[in-house]
């Protein structure tokens, strides 16, 4: 029997197909997946992400635990609130799972990972959390609700009470915030996404998530998909756990490098391994791929490049683009004319930089 | 669901058929099967003189989801196929039973149309799948 969120009973009434994913019963579309997807990039969209973990941790030697935990550099959190985008790797340098952490308090930081690794994860985290005696709290009473487009904003001060609209429309990127809902209900108020647009997720206790649901689609906010979700996140550039990086993957293979801190002297897990990595030389590449024929990139196809063959890890048709894109893994080298085993047919493809879309426009 | 049009024939696989003047038979895919893709991206269609026995992979319809094969519903070569869909494939989700018509062939044996499925049944095929 697979999982569900508080907002099933919504979804379902509002005529949503449901997909499993990662054990959990998920809205993929509410009737066009591509409708929802645009909507997104043109005005706001509100998506259910209520599966995702939420997991705090408390305890005073809570920095100095995600300085060991984390790839990337939990002292760039200077100011409280702020977030910062890592990955979890095992000694090995592979991907146990990509996430946001918040700095919530010197003695308090909050953890939102995948849906589909919470009980890995948890395990991880409180393996070596034991060390450093902090308290791991998986919090699966509250609920996600990520509003995100260029008029999320608008929609956002909308649901919060008057006295705080100011903080929220004050709030940076990648930054969150306490906030009071229009009925008194505690929000955590966070302006982050996986589409690319401005946008913000709110996480509160799910006994409000219906209500909350319900004014954003009062005042005329559109609900959307996971289905939308995966290609503005492709679009954006964005990878997706278990698609682009695994643990069989390091961060430098998946195009993550720039979420590595090699601060000196740090000795985060994982380290030695990539150290290594990189004085070998990183084996293989992520690129972007851009399909100028007709036909659409999946997961799994062969790519055939001069430096030899890699595959497709996420491919999709980009509706901003109207065309294919796709994530590659390829061998390191110079990949000369690359091309993709679509059904037996070697199509041409073009690797490009990405992001493939940013602000609602195609970067190309 | 969209009434199923009383003269077309289905396979188990979501085609449908319709026999025209001269043994032509026009296919297409049902509406039950454009709605479980949803949007659909991209059509890679037969050339014209091709031909298929029953039962062959003829062509693929793929949403922003899936790929999905199309298996020709008889055997016979192809004559006409549907140009349109290339700048607008998602004629297929508007109109499955007829402007989003895949391909026509040429059928070599008319006797094969009896072997499919009728509409009462395909609906209950259909029907038994969703549970």
């Amino acid at each position: 029997m697979s999982q569900q969120t508080v907002l099933n009973a919504t979804h379902r009434a509002a005529g949503a197909r449901m997909v499993d994913f990662g054990g959990w019963d998920m809205p993929i579309h509410y009737g066009s997946q591509v409708d929802e997807h645009h909507q997104v990039r043109r005005d706001v969209g509100m998506f259910d992400v209520s599966h995702m973990t939420v997991i705090d941790l408390h305890g005073a030697r809570t920095r100095d635990f995600l300085r060991r935990l984390l790839a990337n550099s939990v002292d760039k959190l200077k100011v409280q609130g702020k977030a910062l985008y890592s990955c979890m790797l095992n000694e090995e340098g592979g991907v146990i799972d990509d996430l946001i952490v918040y700095f919530l308090g010197e003695d308090f930081f909050r953890i939102v990972s995948n849906a589909s690794t919470r009980d890995k994860d948890m395990a991880w985290i409180e393996k070596v959390a034991a060390d450093f005696g902090v308290r791991v709290v998986e919090r699966p009473e509250l609920a996600l609700i990520a509003m995100q487009g260029p008029n999320a904003r608008a929609a956002v001060l909308a649901q919060v009470a008057e006295s705080d609209r100011a903080a929220i429309e004050a709030l940076g990127k990648f930054v969150a915030v306490d906030a009071k809902g229009t009925q008194g209900e505690a929000l955590f108020v966070a302006r982050t996404g996986y589409t690319g647009e401005d946008g913000f997720e709110i996480v509160l206790p799910q006994e409000h998530a219906v209500a909350l649901w319900n004014h954003l689609a009062e005042a005329g906010v559109k609900p959307a998909g996971l289905g939308a979700r995966d290609t503005l996140r492709l679009e954006a550039g964005m990878n997706l756990y278990g698609q682009d990086m695994d643990e069989t993957v390091s961060p430098l293979e998946a195009a993550l490098g720039w979420t590595i801190g090699f601060d000196e002297g740090r000795d985060f897990i994982g380290r030695a391994a990539l150290e290594a990595q990189k004085a070998a030389g990183v084996p293989r590449r992520m690129v972007g791929l851009l399909l100028e024929d007709k036909g659409i990139l999946r997961h799994g196809q062969r790519v055939v490049t001069a430096a030899g063959d890699g595959e497709i890890l996420s491919g999709t048709f980009a509706p901003t683009l109207g065309v294919s894109i796709a994530f590659a893994r390829i061998p390191a080298g110079e990949p000369g004319e690359v091309g993709v085993d679509i059904r037996g047919r070697i199509v041409p493809a073009r690797i490009v930089k990405y992001p493939f879309v940013r602000d609602g426009k195609p970067v190309e | 669901m969209s009434e199923i049009p009383g003269d077309l024939k289905f396979q188990r696989s979501h085609e449908w058929a319709r026999l025209e003047e001269g043994g032509r038979v026009t296919v297409g895919i049902s509406f039950h099967a454009q709605d479980q893709l949803g949007d659909v991206v991209y059509v890679e269609l037969p050339t014209v003189g091709d031909h298929f026995e029953q039962g062959a992979g003829c062509a693929v319809v793929e949403s922003v989801k899936a790929a999905s094969d199309i298996y020709a519903p008889v055997s016979g070569t192809v004559i006409a196929i549907n140009e349109a869909l290339a700048d607008a494939p998602e004629t297929i989700n508007a109109d499955p039973w007829g402007e989003g018509w895949l391909f026509a062939l040429k059928i070599d044996d008319a006797a094969q149309l009896d072997g499919l499925l009728g509409p009462d049944d395909y609906a209950q095929a259909v029907e038994e799948d969703a549970h």
